[in-house]
């Protein structure tokens, strides 16, 4: 009994106050930033996903490794901020000398203002993004705070949040449960491998085609998403952006 | 003080192929030795591997494949190679006669069987109904399938289909020179970076005939990995049990140890902290300061908040005598890690195949081979690894190089690279084509084998139990079916 007291007394407040504002180690790779003369070919040689485009780096495939912010530290530089997030693929890329992403549109109808429930399904996630989506909802994230529940059935959800590349054997399974949930619903998408397939993109064992005929409402990125960003991700989408 | 001559990193010469008869007395042979099989597989130049380890001996065999495309199972004298065996038959046809349950893997389809047709076992007894589950769970967890033949509430027997995780690793590992795949050897499994990650750099390596710096700081990730992953089993154990105060100061604890990670190399799974040759991130004294005071405290109160949930009688009613494996099962299905320590069999890479001398090791092992004794092992694993962990950050010299100088892989080499991961032994073996990239690579995730005791675990269980069982192996599907 006595471990039980000494325990919960060390354990003491867990919880972060503010998820929304809260600092994190500046060793975080967060939102990257290319210098005005980043050399995009260059850096694209190097990139395991090929994440350079001719207008800037595609956060949508960025697995944030830093192989290129190691190599070239004058033109890449992931600086520790978790907000990155956006309502469209064309918003996640970052163009030379960009240093914030652009202000997202869309908001949820507001009856999701302070309660929204997802749905996960991880279709080839490496377990990481899946790992960090449930601590979203741990004793130090707690999403729940904001009304947001991850529920067991997909016809309690009002999103499903769409974790891994999507594997031709889970495509099925995938379909179904987006039919299963009720209107109307939205489609999230937690993760590089989600967004673009990531490093599986030119696997053949992948199946991406439930992505051409539905369309996401919010793209988290990251390798994997950390609690922070999905948190602040989805918050904003329930309260729209300031 | 590392001895160098403790550490195992084995090469072969490319093992001369035998014929098929010798090639199976000689797995007999080697089993009746003591020896367990670490893999078995087929590869493109039409060659079946076995590879057979018993604690400090490795033998690579080989043979061509069979003319008739079959050739007698192993499985039914040696159930460890149910699951190679399948593998094998799905990848290169070949049939092994009399395997029990022969069926695809992994793959989206076996011939003109798709995936999704695949049979389950059945029975005919109007006492008997099936009960599905999965491949989407209820939880925030990968995808899997599970078929029970359900007596009542009583499980009869579970059958697991897997395969929902597969993206074509392996051949993404060997298009492409070999060093530019650590991005894809970190995501092998996901919760897993370090382990899978550090036997891919020593596979590298041990191909390039190049030795790598920085040991000590691999060493130091790999027990936190194995601390992390720990942690959030017995935090998602209690939790099944609705033991709520443990299940949070466990995940407290967790996102402490990882997040300690996180400062290390920017990634709380450790992603981006490994390099062929070396690692990407030096430690620096204050962060090895740091390190040292966080992870002591960590230590106290992990032990505080473990002996007052293993002193829990409302929570040992529901781990004690649940899920039992039998010492003789762990052995002759080869389980390895968690699953085989908690049922007696002391297997740990880390004493069988060191690679780093961890002076005064001994394996842990828990007898009972039920929920408790998965359950308390990691608790006792957790307090071993965190001394570890302390005698290395000891160790570090912040002024040591990081990355070592990368040579071209030796042509036609075969290497082996054995790791102990949170979940047990992880083996990678690869044979080099040329200069920069893989012939063939395979990798032995610790699940492929494991995921048999969870299914006999259950058998005789109520399902209602099911969860608590499943989570007390806590494998990974992606792992499984790569």
């Amino acid at each position: 009994m006595l471990n039980f007291f000494q325990a919960r007394i060390r354990h003491g407040y867990q919880a972060i106050p503010d998820p929304l504002t809260v600092g994190i180690d500046s060793a975080f790779p967060g939102l990257p930033e290319l210098a005005e003369d980043a050399d995009l070919t260059l850096l694209n040689e190097l990139c395991p996903t090929k994440a350079f485009e001719d207008d800037g780096l595609d956060l949508g495939r960025c697995i944030f490794c830093g192989l290129c912010s190691r190599k070239y530290p004058e033109m890449v530089t992931f600086t520790p901020n978790y907000k990155m997030a956006a309502d469209s693929r064309q918003k996640l890329i970052m163009a030379p000398g960009q240093r914030t992403l652009p202000r997202m549109d869309f908001v949820l109808p507001r009856q999701f203002r302070y309660s929204f429930a997802l749905r996960s399904v991880s279709a080839a996630g490496c377990n990481a993004c899946e790992m960090e989506l449930g601590a979203s909802n741990n004793v130090n994230f707690d999403i729940s705070r904001y009304g947001v529940d991850i529920v067991a059935s997909p016809r309690h959800a009002d999103a499903l949040i769409l974790t891994g590349p999507i594997s031709h054997n889970m495509a099925d399974a995938l379909s179904e449960t987006w039919h299963a949930i009720p209107e109307p619903k939205y489609l999230i998408l937690c993760g590089t491998c989600a967004i673009s397939g990531g490093l599986f993109a030119g696997s053949e064992a992948i199946d991406r085609a439930f992505l051409k005929h539905w369309q996401p409402c919010l793209y988290i990125p990251g390798c994997p998403a950390h609690p922070l960003s999905i948190i602040s991700a989805i918050v904003s989408i329930m309260r729209g952006s300031k | 003080m590392m001895n160098s001559d403790l550490l195992y990193s084995p090469t072969l010469e490319s093992a001369q192929p035998q014929k098929l008869d010798s090639f199976l007395d000689r797995i007999g042979e080697l089993i009746n030795g003591g020896y367990q099989p670490l893999a078995f597989f087929g590869t493109d130049e039409k060659l079946i591997y076995a590879l057979m380890g018993r604690p400090q001996e490795l033998e690579l065999i080989c043979t061509a494949f069979p003319a008739s495309s079959q050739y007698p199972s192993l499985t039914p004298e040696f159930p460890a190679f149910h699951i190679f065996e399948r593998e094998l038959y799905e990848e290169y046809e070949i049939v092994p006669l009399n395997h029990p349950w022969l069926k695809g893997l992994r793959h989206p389809s076996h011939g003109a069987v798709k995936f999704e047709d695949y049979p389950f076992f059945k029975s005919d007894s109007r006492l008997i109904h099936e009960v599905g589950v999965g491949p989407v769970h209820a939880g925030v967890i990968e995808p899997g399938h599970f078929r029970f033949l359900m007596q009542g509430e009583i499980v009869e027997h579970l059958e697991i289909q897997l395969g929902y995780q597969h993206r074509g690793l392996i051949g993404l590992l060997c298009d492409g020179p070999l060093i530019s795949k650590m991005p894809l050897a970190e995501t092998i499994a996901g919760d897993t970076v370090i382990g899978h990650g550090t036997a891919f750099c020593r596979l590298v390596e041990s191909l390039a005939e190049s030795s790598p710096e920085a040991n000590d700081i691999r060493i130091l990730l790999l027990e936190m990995e194995r601390v992390a992953m720990h942690l959030s089993t017995l935090s998602a154990l209690a939790g099944d049990v609705a033991y709520i105060m443990s299940q949070n100061l466990f995940a407290a604890l967790r996102t402490t140890v990882i997040n300690a990670t996180l400062s290390i190399c920017g990634s709380r799974f450790g992603k981006r902290a490994l390099c062929v040759g070396g690692v990407n991130y030096p430690l620096n004294k204050t962060l090895i300061d740091t390190l040292k005071v966080k992870m002591q405290k960590c230590a106290v109160q992990i032990k505080y908040t473990s002996e007052a949930m293993f002193a829990s009688n409302s929570l040992l009613s529901r781990f004690d005598d649940t899920g039992k494996v039998s010492h003789e099962d762990a052995l002759r299905f080869g389980f390895t890690g968690i699953s085989a320590k908690a049922s007696g069999v002391a297997v740990d890479a880390r004493a069988d195949y060191p690679i780093w001398a961890y002076p005064g090791f001994e394996v842990q092992t828990v007898a009972s081979g039920d929920v408790y004794a998965r359950a308390y092992l990691r608790y006792k694993e957790i307090m071993q690894s965190l001394h570890i962990i302390q005698e290395v950050l000891e160790q570090i010299d912040p002024a040591a190089p990081i990355q070592a100088a990368l040579k071209e892989l030796v042509p036609g080499k075969i290497a082996i690279s054995i790791v102990e991961g949170a979940r047990g032994r992880i083996v990678h073996i690869a044979k080099s084509k040329d200069a920069d990239k893989a012939l063939w690579y395979r990798i032995i995730d610790p699940s492929l084998t494991n995921w048999q005791a969870l299914a006999m675990a259950v058998a005789g269980e109520q399902v209602s139990d099911f969860p608590l069982c499943n989570k007390s192996f806590d494998l990974s599907y992606c792992g499984s079916d790569l």
